[in-house]
């Protein structure tokens, strides 16, 4: 191994040089950095200036590197230097952006500057070059499991792309529930007529695909392994095993439609002239097929008069039946209605709604059916009453706010979308939640389908069988920024099993799946990172020595990236690895740690400041930022040149997730006067990276009141804030309250320790 | 006539949308509402007693097939024209013309409310604007003061006599057009011909829509 | 030979002796400052206005203003017609746009017309005054003959609904619509914030029903005093005379004392070109406009 050199770099550009005391900054790096070679550039990220750092690595021999210019976000492509670890002190957006340009900030903004050449000197040495993972797998196939609309998009799309397709379909056939439509909504202009549902094209164009590898009647029965080496195995027809290796999953499993059965007082099940969607679907194909009018089930008599009742069993607030709005059936209902109209124009054809919701281009189809005729009005359907071959419908007409009612021949129940998401593996119990009736005083009940709890993709993972569930049992995926990304690196779910949607939403979802699964697949083969810190090459490491087999890390990886072996030690999947930290952060004895983000990295940095005596009136304020929004925003404060507090120093964290509190303890024990950490917002609507990251984070820091207690200081010290990347204008505010609030504290009795 | 409304109440069986669609200026647009109710909340008379049923509320009545009570409804005539709904309307629906259409309509068929004010200022506006071809101002407020009788009108005249006097004053009320000495169209033969014409054509196109012969 | 010609449709309520006189008198004064020519349409006929909708049908309507359009073609070819009043401009371009784009219509309404002895055959531009002013001269030729800005003064820009809604300025948007205040601006006044710009007056059912339209006149007014404003101005007839004649009447139902002059645009541009009283129209307004009378004396 090459002998250990360490420089650092003191950029002029930008201001730096006129507003802060370089001569002093490379005295600093000398001094109390202690850095082999020290040097100054009036332009860091010039041509001229990259190659005297690159002629300092190669010529040199500089394995470490402090570059102390601007923000560790800015001049990356510049900056690139991966044979050696780098640091980045940030002297820009950090320190010359965020001060006034006055006499009296001079000496505060210049001790701001000296204590990033001090942290960034400190972590480089820290840090070590990652050397990538070395288990990889370099499998390029690609397991698509459900063949319904989604999963041949992503089938044929993934194809298209080059890579070779595994489809696993449970039932005997292509097509899922689209096949069983007889038209489909629309997608081409004017939008005004149903389409055929292109089932039989796409099912054709699959069979042909020498790429795509078909098993009808199967099922997932085991899927071990990572990204780029997944062994799969598919229980198919014959009760045989298949094997397969696979490099990424795209779930597409789609949806069951919510029972009827579970809506007596629609008279579903009383008399067959009531039908679910799917139920028309039939007839419609049936009186197609005999070339007829679509009939009155109870009787065979031509449909005369139709009432479509939108949102049955849906966005109930009841608790009896689902919450949400499934956004596809109000553009199936206006199909459905033309069915009838364009057959004769004089068959009463109502729709009963309450909001209309037309997703894509659904208002034109809308307006097109309004123009046929079909009246839409706006009204609560309370009973549907059966009377020999008709029904009456009972509703409240919500415009002129009175009970009224309408006759039908037939009467189509709008139900919605259930999603087909396997096994619960957060549920306590894995059955299902039958419905039940709302106990009063009691919030409402969230209700899952009652459908077999079978898992779906059988993972071998320690966290469970199946992809997490996030709400009424649609998967977990980053819905508010990052639309694809799951808690299960190298797969992904696509279509209604991952929130309510409609064909064309499906496709393009399915589509995006694909794209994301091959970048995975790809990442995974070069030993890099997926989403968010795709490329990074580090990955944890455990000294298992130390390890106390506390299970913290392999119950807290958001992407259920670490199993444990047989003699319960955490092994770690390098390959799911997000590269968050949460198992480094959530580690009592800090045995885990990544080459260039560790404990110590960010530790040294916390000891490198300069933590000034309780005489000097100077106190230090830690900020813990998320590198993902927080750390951003506060550049983006520093672009906008919104000053703020000068006590404090901000060090990059890779999510919250990841914060040891020993970090936090060490900084109280060395005089810092308070600690603040900003991350990414969690709960419902999440937006942190790492989905769970800054969750567990909170969690873990909600036990520090104590520590700090038994150290006999204010509570109010540490401070955890939510900070979305938007916050730019708002941050520095923040940071200036809290860090009054902290000036009226007595200085810290821990200085000098 | 035989009473046009029983006739185009037969005519069109229980299908009063397609009554309205087929008889109404603009009633082809009644089907197109969505029932967002912009356009109610945007009409400067909707805070006003007497307005039994905003657009919405008219559209909606039509398509419940509530033939009676849209034919008796007060709202249309609440209109002020002043085009709100018309422009804000998201089908972009021409509310204004569709309320329009239904109350000329109701009040073509005999349905229209007695003594609804609107509606006779309508009828003594046009009647007026008509007779020489230009509005004759004084007769069209006299005729409107004495619509429910000369008691009335007088004391309705006197309640308005400051106002009449301050226009005099300001030399914008021309007294002399009471006894008829007032503007008027040169060509008054040809435009009563031309109007009779018009009413004719309208009267022919309205009733083959019905499948009627066009004689009421 | 003038700067600009057009075909003028004076309206009802403009003529000699009508309710908006002085709207004329204004117009013809500030025409002349502006070198612009605008002859009367020989034996022009009303346009129906908004009200008739119920006792007039389509075509009869459509008819009266399509003989207006016949009577200029033939009369003055190749010029524009002008309307000054916001109803026969409405009326008059929803015939032109009806008439255009339904050939059965345009068919029923040729063969009224030939009752009367007359035939389209190409529908002129139907523009408002206004447009002429904006469009076709522009604020920076209006500014030019200003002799007297009228500083100081603060306004009311009342635009209203039928020269605002549906067809509107091109450029304007129906809810804050600009013109107006950028003409008071123009001529040197000060446009003040108010937010009843476009509430209706109540049109006609201030005579049909007027306990009904004098609560909206009431509500302009208020807000327009709230604003700032000493005087009200107007491109439309009927909101003049709507906001104008029945404030004693409004002052006796809501204890209110209200007394502000509601002039015309065309008024105010008279007199900063310099011109009297008279030539303004002064002694036409109900509410007398005392300020900009001392103001012309000057």
């Amino acid at each position: 191994m090459a002998e250990t050199k360490t420089a650092a770099y003191i950029c002029k550009g930008c201001e730096i040089g006129t507003r802060l005391d370089a001569a002093a900054l490379v005295k600093t790096a000398t001094k109390s950095g202690k850095m082999n070679l020290v040097r100054e550039h009036d332009f860091l990220c010039s041509a001229e200036g990259v190659a005297m750092i690159r002629n300092d690595i190669e010529n040199e021999g500089v394995t470490h590197a402090a570059l102390c210019a601007c923000s560790r976000r800015a001049k990356t492509e510049a900056f690139n230097f991966p044979t050696i670890a780098m640091s980045r002190g940030n002297l820009r957006e950090g320190v010359i952006w965020i001060r006034p340009d006055t006499e009296e900030a001079r000496e505060t903004t210049q001790e701001m500057a000296e204590d990033y050449v001090r942290m960034a000197c400190a972590e480089v040495k820290a840090m070590t070059v990652p050397p990538g993972n070395q288990k990889t797998g370099s499998v390029k196939t690609l397991l698509v499991v459900g063949g319904g609309m989604s999963g041949m998009t992503s089938a044929l799309e993934s194809s298209k792309a080059g890579y070779k397709v595994v489809l696993v379909e449970k039932s005997g056939a292509l097509g899922g529930w689209a096949a069983k439509l007889h038209k489909r909504v629309p997608t081409r202009e004017p939008f005004k007529a149903p389409e055929d549902n292109g089932v039989a094209d796409m099912a054709a164009r699959i069979e042909a695909d020498s790429n795509i590898k078909v098993y009808l009647n199967a099922t997932i029965a085991k899927t071990d392994g990572a990204p780029g080496r997944f062994k799969v195995e598919i229980a198919i027809e014959s009760g045989a095993i298949a094997q397969e290796d696979i490099g990424a999953i795209i779930q597409a499993t789609g949806f069951t439609l919510y029972d009827a059965n579970k809506l007596p007082e629609f008279a579903y099940g009383k008399t067959p002239n009531v039908v679910d969607q799917a139920g028309l679907e039939a007839l419609a194909r049936e009186a197609a097929a005999a070339g007829k009018p679509i009939c009155r089930p109870s009787d065979g008599q031509p449909v005369k008069s139709v009432v479509f009742v939108q949102c049955a069993g849906q966005r109930d607030t009841t608790g009896k039946h689902l919450q949400y709005c499934s956004g596809f059936c109000c553009n199936t209902s206006i199909k459905q209605a033309t069915y009838f109209k364009d057959s004769n124009p004089d068959i009463d054809t109502v729709v009963l709604f309450t909001d209309l919701r037309t997703p894509g281009n659904g208002e034109d189809f809308y307006r097109s059916a309004q123009n046929r005729g079909v009246v839409f009005s706006k009204g609560v359907v309370s009973q549907v009453v059966p009377n020999g071959n008709t029904c009456t419908v009972k509703f409240k007409d919500l415009i002129l706010n009175e009970d009224t009612e309408a006759q039908a021949d037939l009467v189509v129940l709008a139900t919605g979308m259930v999603p087909v998401s396997g096994v619960n593996i957060d549920a306590p119990v894995a059955a299902p939640v039958e419905a039940e009736a709302a106990v009063e005083g009691e919030a409402p009940k969230d209700i899952v389908a009652t459908i077999a709890p079978e898992s779906i993709l059988n993972l071998t993972y320690r966290q469970g069988p199946d992809m997490p569930q996030f709400k009424h049992g649609f998967t977990d995926s980053h819905f508010i920024c990052f639309p694809y990304e799951t808690r299960r690196t190298g797969i992904y779910t696509a279509g209604p099993v991952r929130r309510p949607m409609d064909i064309m939403q499906a496709q393009e979802d399915a589509t995006g799946a694909a794209m994301k699964a091959i970048q995975a697949m790809e990442n995974a083969g070069l030993g890099k990172a997926a989403h968010p810190r795709a490329g990074d090459l580090s990955f944890p490491t455990v000294r298992l020595e130390g390890c106390t087999q506390c299970k913290r890390c392999t119950v807290e990886c958001p992407f259920g990236a670490i199993d444990e072996d047989e003699k319960r030690f955490p092994l770690f999947n390098e390959s799911r690895c997000r590269r968050c930290g949460t198992c480094m952060g959530a580690c009592p004895v800090r045995v885990i740690s990544f080459e260039n983000y560790s404990v110590n990295t960010v530790g040294a940095q916390i000891k490198a400041v300069d933590v000034p005596d309780e005489f000097s009136e100077k106190p230090r304020i830690l900020i813990l930022a998320c590198e993902n929004d927080a750390y951003p925003a506060l550049d983006m404060a520093g672009m906008n040149r919104h000053d703020y507090d000068p006590y404090v120093r901000v060090i990059p964290v890779r999510c919250l997730g990841s914060v040891n509190t020993i970090w936090i303890t060490d900084a109280l024990n060395g005089g810092y006067d308070g600690v603040m950490l900003m991350g990414c917002k969690h709960g419902e609507d999440y937006q942190c990276h790492f989905v769970k990251g800054s969750e567990l984070g909170r969690y873990r820091l909600s036990k520090v009141g104590d520590t700090l207690k038994g150290m006999n200081l204010e509570t109010d010290r540490v401070k955890d804030i939510e900070v979305a990347i938007t916050d730019m204008a708002t941050l520095p505010q923040k940071i200036n309250e809290y860090a009054a609030l902290i000036k009226s504290f007595p200085p810290s009795p821990f200085k000098g320790f | 006539m035989s009473d046009m409304n029983t006739q185009m109440a037969d005519r069109y069986k229980n299908n009063f949308l397609k009554e309205i669609e087929e008889q109404a200026e603009m009633g082809e647009w009644v089907k197109m509402c969505m029932q967002c109710g912009l356009c109610s909340g945007s009409c400067p008379t909707n805070f006003h007693t007497g307005w039994d049923h905003p657009p919405q509320e008219i559209f909606m009545l039509i398509r419940a097939g509530k033939r009676e009570e849209v034919l008796n409804a007060q709202g249309m005539y609440m209109c002020t024209s002043c085009y709100n709904c018309y422009v804000r309307c998201p089908r972009k629906v021409p509310v204004t013309h569709v309320m329009h259409g239904i109350a000329e309509y109701a009040y073509r068929i005999g349905r229209a409310p007695k003594n609804q004010p609107s509606m006779h200022l309508s009828k003594t506006f046009w009647t007026n604007a008509t007779k020489n071809g230009r509005v004759n101002e004084v007769q069209l407020t006299q005729s409107l003061y004495f619509k429910d009788g000369i008691g009335a009108g007088i004391k309705k005249a006197m309640e308005m006599q400051s106002v009449a006097l301050g226009l005099v004053k300001a030399g914008r009320l021309n007294l002399l057009e009471a006894v008829g000495i007032a503007h008027k169209c040169k060509d008054v033969k040809g435009i009563h011909a031309m109007l009779a014409k018009a009413e004719e054509l309208e009267a022919k196109n309205k009733a083959a829509k019905a499948g009627t012969t066009g004689k009421e | 030979m003038a700067r600009k010609e057009y075909a003028f449709y004076p309206g009802c309520s403009s003529q000699k002796g009508a309710s908006a006189s002085n709207y004329l008198v204004s117009v013809e004064s500030m025409c002349k400052t502006l070198d612009i020519k605008m002859t009367e349409i020989p034996d022009w006929n009303c346009c129906g206005a908004s009200i008739s909708y119920a006792e007039s049908g389509e075509l009869p309507r459509i008819a009266m203003n399509a003989r207006n359009f016949a009577l200029a073609e033939t009369n003055l070819p190749g010029q524009d017609i002008v309307a000054t009043c916001a109803a026969c401009w409405l009326g008059s371009r929803e015939s032109k746009e009806r008439l255009e784009h339904n050939s059965g219509l345009m068919a029923d309404t040729q063969t009224a017309l030939k009752e009367a002895g007359l035939q389209i055959k190409v529908i002129p531009e139907v523009r408002h005054m206004v447009e002429v002013l904006i469009e076709d001269l522009g604020y920076d030729e209006l500014k030019k003959p200003v002799k007297k800005p009228l500083d100081g003064m603060k306004f009311a820009g009342y635009v209203g609904c039928q020269t605002n809604r549906p067809f509107g300025i091109a450029g304007e948007s129906f809810e804050n619509p600009m013109y107006l205040d950028k003409l008071i601006e123009t001529v040197g006044g000060e446009a003040v914030k108010y937010d009843q710009k476009v509430t209706c007056c109540g049109g006609a059912l201030a005579f049909s029903e007027p306990e009904k339209a004098q609560g909206q006149i009431k509500d302009i007014i208020e807000a327009a005093y709230d604003g700032g404003a000493e005087m009200i101005v107007t491109p439309c007839p009927l909101c003049q005379a709507n906001v104008e004649v029945y404030q004693g009447q409004i002052n006796k139902r809501y204890g209110t004392k209200f007394d502000i002059p509601v002039l015309y645009y065309s008024q105010l541009m008279t007199l900063a070109y310099g011109g009297s009283a008279k030539e303004a129209g002064l002694k036409g307004n109900v509410v007398r406009a005392r300020k900009l009378e001392e103001f012309a004396a000057k």
